[in-house]
């Protein structure tokens, strides 16, 4: 089979792709291991809503149409927005691609069903295939579970659960355990505070309406640390901070430096990062306020931090049953044999533009501050489909 | 506006280790000598980095001993109280750094520490009471033209930059060989 365009994966962003492909009449196809939204399908927990209010979930060729547009998805109303998405896209489910390389028309795509050709490769496929997992030396008697295997707090062993990473997963994995009546401890690194609401509006409108998640990848002073940040605290419908896990009775500790002898231990730093997130959002509120041209609203109680939060606790006593690794993901390129990815594991790439005919859609500041989340799809495909394009017409 | 930092070469250093990670590889030494009693002196003077041998302008003597009260000479501040030296070196170091290249002019910055130690622990008084200290505590005064939320980040940004703050909130490998 030969296609000028191979899009490998069907998530928003591959679906995306497919819809400026379409505009521009390039014939291409989108390749799917699993099922359309299959991340969306298979790797989540059951009480999962968007963080992102429906308003916001605007995909080419689909937008939220249903009667609250200021709430947030569960996955099967997330699954369905993608589905409408994908009517007139030329997707092939089931078909796994194992290997991409250089050929002389362009590239080679080993699949489960067979070889593709293709003079050009839009990589879809997702920058949150695998959880990040730092490797320490876990006593085996704590059981060890990823945000891929959780479902629901009933599956975890009883008694505490450390989670490790305050990131919108952590917290939200975090209030849910605790609310099952497991003790949660919680161990916190930098991490992104935000409320849920400021001055009447969602926290998220004043990110799209003042501009910040429209931000360009070229315009930021550090794109690295851009592109590092991680999630914001938030979850469907209320604040989630630190101090609303805190009033719950969530334990914080500081980042998990090591296990040691069967004790995990914390930095001593843990007032630090807390002061750098209250400071982040006092600043992000009056970029928020200078744009809207009016006086500050609101500020937020600085975090509480325990007065002196515990920095060493025991695996091996049995206060806590499982660890929770709410420590990030990152993408799988496991199957890319072409050299463009670094030495850690980053596809390199300027824009979405990695060279020679190969193209990425949806990892972190891609082209703009949104670039991973759902309403953050249109412009950049539309940008690096358009550079595809171009690249086409020009050769 | 300059606090005397030199930041240019700090963010050229940061660009050039950035693409040549063995040339980053430091080795910080100092080489000690019992006296008398509780009383040793510890000289720096090389260290290694960028590749070679390195050498402060100038070897530096350090006098460890205990106080009076620990029926000690004297001769010098207590090995644990050199943490303080350093934690407090670091700090300050960092926070005009950032100041500098965040373009704030300081007037004048002092910073107090304090380390709270329960000394039974060294003693063999109490099993259950760490050697080490139980919490420390810096307070910074900073006169500087700037906002006491710009003043905020700098001290913030300082602590999230500095080695020693680092190598006392997380626990290190220390290896002790008899030669
Ligand atoms: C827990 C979680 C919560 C999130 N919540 C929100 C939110 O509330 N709002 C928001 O806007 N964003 C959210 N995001 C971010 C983002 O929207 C999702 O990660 C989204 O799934 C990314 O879409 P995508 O199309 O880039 O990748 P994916 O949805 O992961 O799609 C990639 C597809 O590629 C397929 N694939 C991968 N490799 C291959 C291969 N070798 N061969 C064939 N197929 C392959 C996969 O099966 C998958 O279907 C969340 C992310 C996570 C992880």
């Amino acid at each position: 089979m030969y296609v000028t365009t191979a899009v490998i994966g069907a998530g928003h962003a591959g679906l995306a792709a497919s819809h400026f492909l379409t505009a521009a009449s390039v014939d291409h196809v989108v390749l799917e291991r699993g099922e359309v939204a299959n991340s969306w399908r298979h790797e989540r927990w059951d009480s999962l809503r968007l963080l992102t209010p429906n308003w916001l979930s605007r995909l080419p060729g689909a937008a939220y149409e249903g009667p609250d547009p200021d709430g947030y998805a569960d996955m099967g109303e997330v699954v369905d927005l993608l589905e409408r998405s994908a009517k007139d896209v030329p997707v092939r489910t089931g078909v796994n691609v194992t290997s991409v390389r250089r050929s002389p028309e362009g590239y080679t795509l080993t699949t489960s069903e067979g070889p593709i050709r293709a003079r050009t490769v839009v990589i879809a496929s997702g920058a949150c295939n695998r959880p990040v997992m730092p490797a320490f030396d876990v006593p085996a008697r704590v059981e060890q579970v990823t945000p891929f295997d959780y479902r629901n707090p009933s599956r975890l062993p009883d008694g505490g659960v450390l989670v490790v990473g305050a990131s919108a997963t952590g917290v939200q994995l975090a209030a849910e355990i605790q609310r099952s009546g497991r003790p949660v401890v919680l161990s916190a690194g930098e991490h992104v505070r935000m409320p849920r609401v400021y001055r009447d509006r969602d926290v998220l409108w004043w990110m799209h309406h003042a501009g910040v998640w429209a931000q360009r990848y070229d315009e930021l002073d550090d794109l690295t640390r851009a592109r590092r940040l991680p999630s914001p605290q938030l979850v469907a419908g209320s604040t989630l901070d630190l101090n609303a896990l805190t009033s719950m009775g969530v334990e914080l500790v500081g980042r998990l430096s090591t296990i040691r002898d069967g004790a995990a231990l914390f930095s001593g730093g843990l007032r630090n990062v807390a002061a750098l997130a209250d400071l982040k959002l006092n600043r992000l509120l009056d970029t928020f306020d200078e744009w809207a041209g009016t006086a500050p609203g609101e500020r937020h109680e600085p975090t509480r931090v325990p007065a002196s939060a515990r920095w060493r606790l025991d695996l091996r006593s049995g206060e806590i049953g499982s660890i929770v690794w709410a420590t990030g993901f990152r993408p799988d390129y496991s199957w890319l044999d072409v050299p463009v990815v670094d030495e850690k594991g980053a596809l390199v790439h300027d824009g979405g533009v990695v060279g020679d005919g190969l193209y990425a859609l949806g990892l972190p500041v891609l082209r703009r501050r949104g670039s991973t989340f759902i309403c953050g799809i249109e412009d950049d495909a539309r940008d690096v489909i358009g550079h595809l394009v171009q690249g086409l017409k020009s050769a | 506006m300059s606090n005397g930092v030199n930041v240019q070469a700090l963010l050229d250093a940061r660009e050039v280790l950035k693409g040549a990670p063995e040339a980053a590889q430091f080795t910080w030494r100092a080489s000690s000598k019992w006296q008398h009693g509780v009383h040793s002196t510890t000289k720096i003077e090389k260290f290694f980095g960028l590749g070679q041998e390195q050498s402060h302008k100038n070897e530096s003597v350090f006098e460890a001993d205990h106080p009076a009260i620990f029926a000690a000479e004297d001769n010098g501040i207590t090995p644990i109280e050199y943490l303080l030296v350093g934690l407090a070196g670091c700090l300050t170091a960092g926070v005009a750094s950032v100041a500098q290249n965040r373009g704030i002019k300081l007037n004048s910055v002092e910073a107090s520490v304090e380390g709270g130690h329960d000394i039974r622990g060294i003693l063999g008084a109490d099993p259950d009471v760490r050697n080490g200290f139980n919490d420390i505590k810096v307070v910074f005064t900073i006169d500087a033209d700037a906002s006491p939320a710009d003043i905020e980040a700098l001290v913030a940004q300082s602590q999230k930059r500095s080695a020693v703050f680092d190598a006392l909130t997380n626990p290190t490998n220390v290896t002790v060989e008899v030669a």
